[in-house]
Formats: C-alpha cells, structure tokens, sequence
C-alpha cells in the first residue's frame, strides 16, 4: 500500500469511526461510511493537515470516494 | 388557570465524588472529598494544582467513538447523566407526545476545551485559517440541550440557560414554570461543566476564586470554617426529569420529590462579590417561600451556595438569619460543594439531588472539614459539620449564586399525593 493510501485510510478510520475493511477506494464518504456534509469538510481540513497542500473548495467538491481523494492528493502533495 | 404540579421522576449524576446517583449519594452521606491532584493537564506552574475531575470515567463506555469526538466534554457529561436519569424515570419515549417533552440544560461557561483547542491551533500555524468544522457546535452551549433533543426526539422546548454558578437552577426553574403553565408534559433539565482545564484553572486563578491549598488538596474546601480561601473547581453533571404530576401518576412513575417554589434575583452590586448583606439571597430565598405558600418554620434543610470563599459564606449566612430568625438555628444547613466542589453551570443539579436524596432518606449531608469556627459566621447555625444528621426533611430549600450577581433558589418538597 502507498504512504498516501495508508494516510488517507487510517485519517478516515480515525475521523468517521469505521472499521478499516469498510474503507476501499468505491467507498463514498457519505453513501458508504456514514458522513454528513460537516464530517467531508472536516476529512478534507486533515488531508490538508497531513499532506501540507491547500485543496481548493471546487476541487473539494469533486472529492466523494476514498479513491478520489487518493488519486487527488496523489497528483497535488508536494 | 390553575398551574399544574410539578414532579421529578429521574435522577442521574456524573460527579467528582460518583458516577451515578447512588455513588453520589453513597460519597455525601459518608463525606468523602473529591479533590485531587489535577490529571487533565500539567498544572505545575499554576496556583492551584488541584480540582474535583471525575474518576474512572471513560467516556467511550458510554458514547460511541465517533459521536463523542463531535461532543466537547460538557455535553458528554450531558449525555452520560440525562441517560441516567431516563432510565430511572422509566420512561418510553414511543409513548410520549414529543411535542410535549423538552429539555432546558444549564451550564456556565460550556466548550471551554474547545474554545482551547482551536484558538491554539490557529495561534500556532501561519495565519491560514483550518478551524474544524465541529468547532462552532461542539463549544456554544446550548449545544448539550440540542443533543439531548436529538438523542431523545422531544421536539418541546428546547435551550441552555446561562447564568455561571446558578445556570442549572435557573434550567429547573424554567422547566418548573413551562410544566406548570401546561407548555410541556416532561422536560430533561439539569446542568453540566468541564472546565478543570489551563483556561478554566487560570482563569479563575487570576480572580483568586479558588483555593491554593495545595498541600492537602482534600481539605481545600471547607466553607465557613475560618481558614476558607477560595473555592475548588469541580466538573461533571446532574440530570433531573421534571414531569407534570397527573402525566407522572398516570403512567405509574416513581416519584422522588415536588418542585413547589423559586426565586430569581440580581444582587445589581459586583461581577464577583456577593452583596455584603446578601439583599439577592434574601430577596430568592422569600420568593420561594411565598410561591409555595410556605412560612419559614418549614423548612428542614437548606443546601447552600456556600463555594467555600470568605465573602460569599458570611453574605449566605446572614440572608438565611434574616428570612429565618429565630427557625435559622433549627435548620439543617450544609455545603456539599466542601465534598463535590464547585461544578458551576451544574452546582445547582447536583445539589438539587442532593436535597431529593436528603428528602428521600431523611438524612442531611454534611459540610466536611470544619476545623475552626469563623467568628464573623454565627457558629449557633447548624451548618452539618463533619457527619451526615438524621433528621425528617420535608421540605428543603437549595442556594445557588453565579458571578454576575445572579441568584436563585428553588424549594423541594417530600411528595404527597
């Protein structure tokens, strides 16, 4: 597994309370792992923490699934 | 219109000396302290290295992970308590009108740890702004009655009454007056706090609100003895489920006790200090007797404000000498924040079952460590010293005084039909 996919799932199990085998990269944060609007804010507020870059709002609209936020964060860490 | 009556149905305490109502009252009557040491943080470099914090409380036993990230820790204690007291009140919620059943909470300061959390986590960084989405909700402090709502699904009334030291009592009087002018069936009220934190201690430090007896932490309060010096921040929290008495009958319920009277005044004098003759004590303590159509001769038991400071304690004393002459030397008096501490917004829940419990068992707790008698404070009063008394209580009256001036006084009455 990559650095980033390691950080990205262990930020989501911490923050939305889930079991680690829920957390696959389909896995929609609202349909599949129970957030509400305020919990992907608050996801999005830790990938900027941990991985030190600034996601714009509209990017962090298009940011739904486990996968899309890898892949993000994968093409935009510094 | 007739007012309807008030009962209180269900109990439930998270306290420095108990995590339940009977532990709680299990610590009063054998007049444990439960100041410590300060775990919370490091407080080497602060006055006052102690407080009364709660012990063996896990929150996760109680609240799931992911819920209680989302509570600061006054609406934890909140939730922790008020699930208590429901259960005891054994009441279903698919049988209530939850149109009809609210929650008025008090607390004095609310997300206090927070507030602290973020402000330093943005004091720290360079300026860009990451405040956590949850900041805002989980600090403001009619948030706890928010989330009991939601826990529970009553869609009555619903607020935090905000008043420091006095926020619960002023939540049970409100509560009382909505039942009583038939706006609601049941209502959760009762309060919480938990600022044993650096704002909290330092905070009040700087006021040289609390005591610096740090050498013997458990004998730091000990209102109206003579070495008094501040008060001992305390945290956790008291539920209390207030119910329409015909509501209550009707569905069987146990019932603990009436709210028959209440008094709320200003002191319009300091931020801090009492007024030096009391006029606000005075002034809520009459007001209770004359809404319960009560003389003063009735009075059993008299849980006082009594935070263990040198002016509020003489102030206290000589307003409960005024309203009650000559029966003052009868009463029963006590100050169980000398065992509790001072849990602020929530003194007066706590302590509002303390006066149950005391109508319940017929036995007053005592205000512990008296060692020496103050010469300013008339030491013919029966202030309870030491052990807990016998004694029938029918009716007992509890004091609570907040910064600001506030003051408040409810009266609590053995049920009879």
């Amino acid at each position: 597994m990559s650095d980033v996919k390691s950080k990205v799932m262990s930020i989501i199990v911490d923050k939305l309370g889930v079991a680690e085998d829920e957390v696959n990269a389909e896995a929609s944060f609202t349909n599949d792992l129970g957030a509400d609007s305020l919990d992907t804010v608050e996801l999005i507020m830790e990938f900027e923490k941990e991985f030190n870059i600034a996601i714009p709002d509209d990017q962090a609209e298009k940011i739904q699934t486990v996968g899309d936020a890898i892949s993000y964060i994968e093409g935009n860490a510094k | 219109m007739e007012l309807k009556r008030v009962v209180i149905t269900g109990l439930g305490a998270l306290t420095p000396i108990g995590n339940t109502t009977d532990e709680y009252w299990q610590g009063l009557v054998s007049g444990v302290s439960g100041a410590a040491k300060i775990t919370k943080f490091d407080a080497e470099k602060f006055k006052t290295q102690f407080a009364c914090e709660l012990k063996n409380f896990n929150v996760e036993d109680h609240i799931d992970r992911r819920e209680a990230r989302r509570l600061d820790p006054f609406s934890q204690y909140a939730i922790v308590s008020t699930a208590e007291a429901m259960v005891d009140s054994g009441l279903n919620v698919e049988n209530l009108n939850l149109d009809r059943a609210g929650v008025i909470w008090g607390s004095g300061i609310g997300g206090l740890t927070t507030f602290q959390e973020e402000a330093s986590s943005f004091a720290s960084g360079d300026g860009t702004p990451r405040f956590n989405p949850f900041f805002i909700p989980k600090m403001i402090v009619d948030i706890a009655a928010g989330h009991i709502s939601m826990k529970y699904g009553f869609r009555g009334p619903n607020y935090v009454t905000v008043s420091a030291c006095a926020s619960s009592n002023n939540a049970m009087i409100d509560a009382f007056n909505l039942i009583r002018l038939n706006k609601a069936d049941v209502i959760i009220s009762g309060g919480s706090e938990a600022c044993v934190n650096e704002p909290g201690v330092g905070g009040f430090n700087a006021l040289k609100a609390l005591s610096t007896r740090n050498d013997d932490p458990k004998t730091a309060s000990r209102p109206f003895d003579v070495d008094r010096e501040g008060f001992v921040l305390g945290e956790g929290s008291g539920a209390l489920i207030l119910e329409e008495l015909e509501h209550a009958k009707a569905r069987g319920a146990k019932i603990y006790a009436e709210i028959v009277g209440s008094g709320l005044s200003a002191d319009a004098h300091h931020i801090t200090a009492p007024h030096p003759e009391g006029l606000g004590a005075i002034s809520v303590m009459k007001q209770a007797l004359a809404e319960a159509n009560l003389s003063p001769e009735d009075i059993d038991y008299i849980n006082v404000h009594g935070t263990s400071t040198p002016l509020g304690d003489i102030a206290e004393t000589k307003a409960i000498k005024n309203v009650f002459g000559e029966h003052a030397y009868d009463l029963n008096i006590s100050s169980t924040k000398s065992m509790t501490g001072h849990l602020l917004g929530a003194a007066g829940a706590i302590e509002a079952i303390a006066c149950i419990k005391a109508i319940q068992n017929n036995i007053v707790p005592p205000t512990i460590n008296h060692f020496t008698d103050d010469p300013e404070i008339d030491n013919k009063l029966n202030f309870t010293f030491n052990k807990a008394q016998e004694r029938e209580v029918k009716y007992a009256l509890s004091n609570t005084f907040g910064f600001g001036g506030h003051n408040t006084s409810v009266i609590f009455k053995s049920y009879e039909d």
